[in-house]
């Protein structure tokens, strides 16, 4: 071989290989983990680019509560955000998200496995599809039972209020020397089934949120009580300052003996609990109205100023795939918010009993789901009436207002976003 | 000996020359440039024209913002775009002033701008005057012959050097329920306190925590005013029989007042921009007890899913209004007091 043709063979398969990386279309998917997900989805991303070389797709994990909360908002706003991304505020910022319909194959497909699911994800009256849901959630309570059983105390079963479970819980926790009986994640959502199951109906008569109600009262009331007497753990929401925080890393080092929060969490505490103890999901408590959670989820959306919207719909279509879908869901121990795989069951991959009988008790909460809730789920500016809850109620446990004073502020917060968004 | 020293003598003067030709090089050559352009523009433009530079930097990062930023302050809605922001006029001003009793931040309309407003006053008032009181102690010891003067001035420097959040995380770990400070007082038999649960408690220790971390920079510069105080009026003072007491009344005090004036200015200023360590450490917390100005425009105008951009930065204005005053009012004291000592 002569060295001139050495010379521009080498040179061809240069300019083959910057061709060929030139063309590559490269997405950006801004993930969040609330357990290995993240790593579950990687796999499945290098499999859709091993059969799709044109498109490359790179994930931004960030935190939640600062990433997703927080930047990912302004980012949208901006027209800085990335290509697709993993939210939970489904449709309140609908109006960012990209329809994907004209770039799908068998739209049809996405109406019957996703359609309750994508009325939360489109702005009103609108039929887009944006994109699809990686986890339908449902909030609930988990316990540490062997604290119940050390104590020597019976779980309570069948129909069961949340003032049983603050006594018995405050109970094993004498008995073990527990911390503190219970904890909820800091956010208005976790508080708003238990709310609901007291008789708070969130909504007035003109479609508006309202939240001063008996009900509402008497919930507020109760958490007020609980971290008055130490039954709750401060450090969650006193401790926590202004924000979002999870008491998940408590649960799991035995530190509290009820923790309030829900069904995403099955994956994290199969992986990090292990056998260290027996924990397991319980239904929710009842109130006189329910005995309701909330529901809720996670989806992967298309954002509306990528500059590939094609390319973003090959890879949500390969995704959304019955089989692909089934694989995640089956992986991270995620309740599938795919109506097909929800009929058909997922053979979930854990050889730990707890995680299959939590997620069996999440899924049979389904049904108890009370209408309020889906209502709140579904309403746009949810997260408005969730994040004022939390600061105001918060406000409340340190003495800064009054529980009449917050309910009045709860309101005026709300009415003033309202106001300031048009709504109102 | 002497042939190697001549050797190295040439090769100096050698490298000498070669900087020499180099340095007439360059300035030929700007003079080739500047030559031309100052007759074209004229010898008084000239110093415009160097200033120009940093002039447009300074428009495009802080003045602009400056504006744009009052521009916000009299829009309101969700949008983020200027032109998308319908005008309000003072409407975000006249929200965050509405108050019947402004005493009582439960009477404002936007309540929690007040609390922020009281935290920031009592953090400033207790920081700042701790923050000079601290380092004008540290730095007359560091100023005297003590043992090891090097290593302590190196120590209290030290945390200077540490990004806020690191030293915010360090001292979450100290105080947290299950922190480093409580397992010591349980060992000593004492009972745990929840330090960042007591609003009290927790602005006692942000503002703690913010003096040992900043204190070693105004230490530094304290230092080397006091360093500037020519001895030989202290040697004065002493044959004149003043008591030590005396002497840093009438001697030290006097002197360092200008130094004073530039430590108590940035001090002022920083304490009233303080964010991160606070941020990290408590989050405003609990309740609000420590929620400052600057976390309060953060969390109305990014720190939620529903952000206030208007009321945050009509916030902003305020602080800057309130911050502008303060630093001419510690100006022109500084002057007076100035003129006073000559």
């Amino acid at each position: 071989m002569s060295r001139r043709f050495r010379f521009i063979a080498l040179l061809a398969a240069a300019l083959l290989l910057y061709a060929s990386a030139a063309a590559q279309v490269e997405l950006r998917l801004t993930w969040y983990d609330d357990g290995p997900e993240g790593q579950v989805m990687r796999e499945l991303l290098d499999r859709f680019e091993a059969e799709n070389p044109d498109i490359r797709v790179v994930m931004d994990t960030v935190p939640y509560a600062t990433g997703i909360l927080q930047s990912l908002p302004l980012q949208l706003a901006s027209g800085e955000a990335a290509d697709m991304a993993r939210v939970t505020n489904l449709g309140g910022l609908s109006q960012y998200w990209l329809d994907m319909r004209p770039y799908l194959s068998d739209p049809d497909v996405w109406e019957a496995n996703f359609g309750p699911f994508l009325d939360w994800m489109r702005p009103e009256g609108s039929d887009a599809i944006p994109g699809f849901m990686t986890q339908l959630t449902v909030t609930g309570p988990f316990i540490n039972r062997t604290l119940f059983d050390q104590a020597g105390i019976e779980v309570p079963t069948g129909e069961t209020t949340w003032e049983e479970w603050a006594e018995v819980t405050r109970q094993v926790a004498d008995a073990t020397g527990t911390p503190y009986a219970m904890a909820m994640d800091r956010t208005g959502h976790r508080l708003a089934g238990p709310a609901i199951s007291q008789g708070a109906r969130f909504f007035g008569d003109d479609g508006h949120a309202t939240i001063d109600d008996e009900g509402m009262r008497e919930m507020m009331q109760l958490m007020v009580d609980w971290h008055a007497d130490g039954t709750m753990d401060p450090e969650v929401w006193i401790a926590a300052g202004g924000g979002y925080a999870a008491a998940n890393e408590p649960f799991i080092n035995a530190q509290i003996v009820l923790y309030m929060s829900g069904s995403w969490q099955v994956g994290q505490f199969a992986e990090l609990i292990g056998d260290a103890f027996d924990w397991e999901a319980v239904p929710n408590p009842c109130g006189p109205a329910a005995c309701t959670g909330m529901p809720g989820g996670a989806g992967v959306v298309g954002i509306a100023d990528t500059d590939h919207p094609e390319a973003v719909a090959r890879v949500m279509e390969y995704l959304a795939q019955e089989e692909v879908l089934a694989e995640f869901y089956g992986r991270t121990l995620f309740i599938p918010g795919h109506l097909g795989l929800a009929e058909s069951g997922i053979d979930f991959v854990t050889d730990i009993e707890s995680a299959r009988d939590a997620l069996n008790v999440f899924a049979s909460e389904v049904p108890n789901l009370h209408p309020t809730a889906y209502a709140l789920q579904a309403y746009p500016f949810n997260f408005v009436v969730f994040d004022t809850m939390r600061d105001r109620l918060t406000q409340v446990y340190v003495g800064e207002l009054t529980l009449d004073e917050a309910l009045e502020r709860i309101q005026a917060d709300i009415d003033e976003v309202l106001r300031e968004e048009g709504e109102r | 000996m002497a042939a190697r020293a001549t050797v190295v003598q040439r090769a100096a003067a050698l490298v000498g020359r070669g900087v020499e030709g180099v340095y007439v090089l360059l300035m030929n050559a700007v003079g080739l440039l500047m030559e031309p352009l100052q007759r074209l523009v004229g010898m008084r433009r000239m110093a415009w024209l160097f200033l120009l530079p940093n002039l447009l930097v300074f428009t495009i990062f802080i003045l602009f913002p400056m504006v744009l930023n009052v521009y916000y302050a009299t829009t309101s809605g969700p949008r983020l775009y200027p032109q998308d922001r319908p005008f309000v006029g003072t409407a975000n001003f006249e929200r965050l002033f509405t108050c019947t009793d402004y005493t009582n931040p439960n009477t404002c309309l936007e309540d929690r701008f007040w609390r922020a407003a009281r935290n920031t006053g009592v953090f400033v008032l207790f920081q700042v005057g701790g923050m000079v009181a601290i380092s004008l102690l540290t730095a007359l010891v560091l100023n005297r012959k003590v043992v090891a003067r090097g290593f302590f001035r190196s120590v209290f420097f030290y945390p200077v050097l540490l990004s806020p959040v690191v030293v915010a995380l360090i001292w979450k770990w100290i105080l947290q329920r299950d922190g480093v400070l409580n397992a010591m007082l349980v060992s000593l038999g004492g009972e745990p306190i929840n330090f960042l649960l007591s609003g009290s408690w927790a602005m006692a220790w942000v503002i703690m925590v913010s003096i040992w971390a900043n204190m070693g920079f105004y230490t530094l510069i304290l230092l080397a005013g006091l360093q500037s105080i020519p001895v030989e009026l202290y040697d004065a003072g002493a044959i004149d029989g003043t008591s030590t007491l005396q002497s840093f009344r009438h001697i030290t005090l006097p002197l360092l007042m200008p130094t004073m004036m530039v430590v108590l200015v940035l001090a002022l200023i920083r304490a009233v921009q303080m964010f991160d360590e606070v941020f990290v450490l408590t989050g405003g917390g609990p309740g609000s007890a420590t929620l400052l100005l600057v976390q309060y425009i953060y969390q109305t105008g990014f720190g939620t899913q529903n952000p206030r951009f208007g009321l945050a930065a009509a916030t902003s204005v305020t602080l800057g209004a309130v911050l502008l005053v303060a630093t001419l009012l510690q100006l022109r004291i500084g002057r007076g007091s100035e003129r006073h000592l000559a």
